[in-house]
């Protein structure tokens, strides 16, 4: 066996430095995916049938294809149609941010159905249209219940991101390789990649129970 | 007591599906008036009052508002905050704090001052006993406290009219009195209240009409002195028997 961290132990501040970029993908996805997610969840729970379908059918396209197929298709395949070039920071977030939004809407729109009934006659009965009780009354309940699913939908796209390396962004996992690459090692470099985004995850983890243990206060 | 028509019903019909619970009620609510709706379960009398804020769409019938054809109006959002309602089961935002919950739809739809609406929600905790608890969340509240709550939120909107969708039957018997006591104290104020409930004493006590619904119809109307010492149909007779 022939393993030797020390060869990489300079390496580390470089590996390190892929973070803000992992950490950028994922927080731009995580945004977009939510509001795209809530917007085609209320299409899903409409009653307009149009709506409806064109949900159901974007999300059975999202989960029937590989990601990185999709991401390929926005970075490679898009410029061939229309001249535009995405940077591959556009193509990482666009990519994410409609897959997350496939898997999201499933979540959100069971969260909305989970409020009780009442929430929304009693918002109706004030005289509030739908779309502000929507966001005032019965979203803020509903995100409560489904913080969970959606920290670790989170979690799935910050581990996603990881394939913008094929596009040459230098992320967490780019760097690892670069790293690699030079030093012609491969196992040092991608352990260290790999214990980097356990920490982040763990770190979003608990993050995350503190800020459902502050929701729950109230309770 | 019989100032103009605030609400008029014509013909009301409502089915779910095939079940068919409205089977063409016809009368009309004055302002000013306290009206009590009673019955069996079963009978519509909730589904009646749900209509008149079109939480239940009717699907036959006319519903009049002041005069104006609501039945099937687009902005229904509009009239609804005309009409207050309070619910069985509160329904009090949990995310919000008693106060929140006042001045939510003031803030956001009469697109009225924070602070004012503050101080307006404040002198409307104080009306019904609870100006304390102006900064708790709802979970911290008793049933009784609860629903005195809703009343303040759903006065805080200034409607004409007030529906109570039986306010008192979720709640332990020691709290039942406080309720109506606010209750009381709002009738004594003149506004116009349709209040369905099991609460043969409160409707005998405070109303100046008794609708009698039985099977989706308007079995009886009538004053209460007349509809608790003679009612005239046999389905009322064997109610009150029940229930007194």
């Amino acid at each position: 066996m022939n393993l030797d961290f020390s060869r990489v132990w300079g390496s580390i501040p470089f590996i390190l430095q892929g973070i803000p970029t992992t950490l950028q993908y994922t927080l731009l996805s995580v945004v977009f995916g939510f509001l795209l997610g809530v917007i085609l969840s209320l299409c899903k729970i409409s009653g307009i049938k149009p709506l409806d379908y064109f949900a159901q059918a974007y999300t059975s396209i999202f989960r029937g294809v590989p990601l990185i197929l999709m991401l390929s298709l926005v970075y490679f395949g898009i410029p061939q149609l229309t001249g535009y070039n995405f940077s591959a920071l556009e193509a990482g977030v666009i990519t994410f941010s409609l897959n997350s939004a496939a898997y999201v809407s499933e979540t959100i729109r069971a969260g909305i159905l989970a409020v009780d009934r009442g929430q929304r006659e009693a918002a109706m009965s004030l005289g509030v249209p739908y779309l502000l009780y929507m966001w005032d009354i019965i979203l803020p309940q509903a995100l409560k219940n489904i913080l969970p699913a959606l920290v670790n939908e989170s979690i799935n796209l910050l581990k996603d991101t990881a394939l913008v390396s094929t596009l040459g962004a230098q992320d967490i996992l780019r760097s690892a390789q670069i790293v690699g690459a030079e030093k012609y090692l491969y196992f040092e470099p991608l352990i260290l990649a790999g214990v980097i985004y356990y920490v982040l995850v763990i770190t979003l983890t608990f993050g995350a129970t503190a800020l459902e243990k502050w929701m729950r206060r109230i309770d | 007591m019989t100032g103009d028509r605030i609400i008029q019903v014509e013909d009301l019909n409502k089915s779910f599906g095939k079940l068919h619970v409205l089977k063409g009620i016809t009368t009309n609510i004055h302002k000013g008036e306290v009206v009590a709706i009673i019955g069996p379960s079963g009978c519509g009398k909730s589904t009646f009052l749900r209509c008149l804020n079109l939480l239940e769409e009717p699907t036959g019938g006319r519903i009049y508002f002041n005069g104006k054809d609501i039945s099937h109006i687009k902005e229904v959002a509009k009239i609804r905050q005309h009409i207050g309602m309070v619910f069985q089961q509160f329904n009090l935002f949990p995310h919000k704090t008693v106060l929140e919950n006042i001045t939510y739809a003031p803030i956001k739809i009469k697109k009225i001052d924070k602070n004012e609406a503050k101080e307006k929600g404040l002198v409307l905790l104080a009306k019904v006993g609870l100006q304390e608890k102006a900064d708790v969340y709802p979970s911290r509240l008793s049933g009784g406290q609860k629903q005195r709550v809703a009343i303040a939120r759903s006065l805080a909107m200034e409607p004409e009219v007030i529906l109570f969708d039986e306010p008192t039957s979720a709640l332990d018997p020691e709290m039942v009195k406080e309720v109506l006591d606010v209750m009381k104290s709002l009738i004594s104020t003149g506004i116009t209240m349709a209040i369905v409930t099991h609460e043969m004493n409160f409707a005998r006590e405070v109303s100046d009409r008794i609708f009698f619904l039985d099977g989706g119809k308007l079995a009886e109307d009538a004053t209460p002195e007349n509809f608790f010492s003679q009612p005239q149909c046999d389905r009322a007779k064997q109610f009150l028997e029940k229930m007194l």
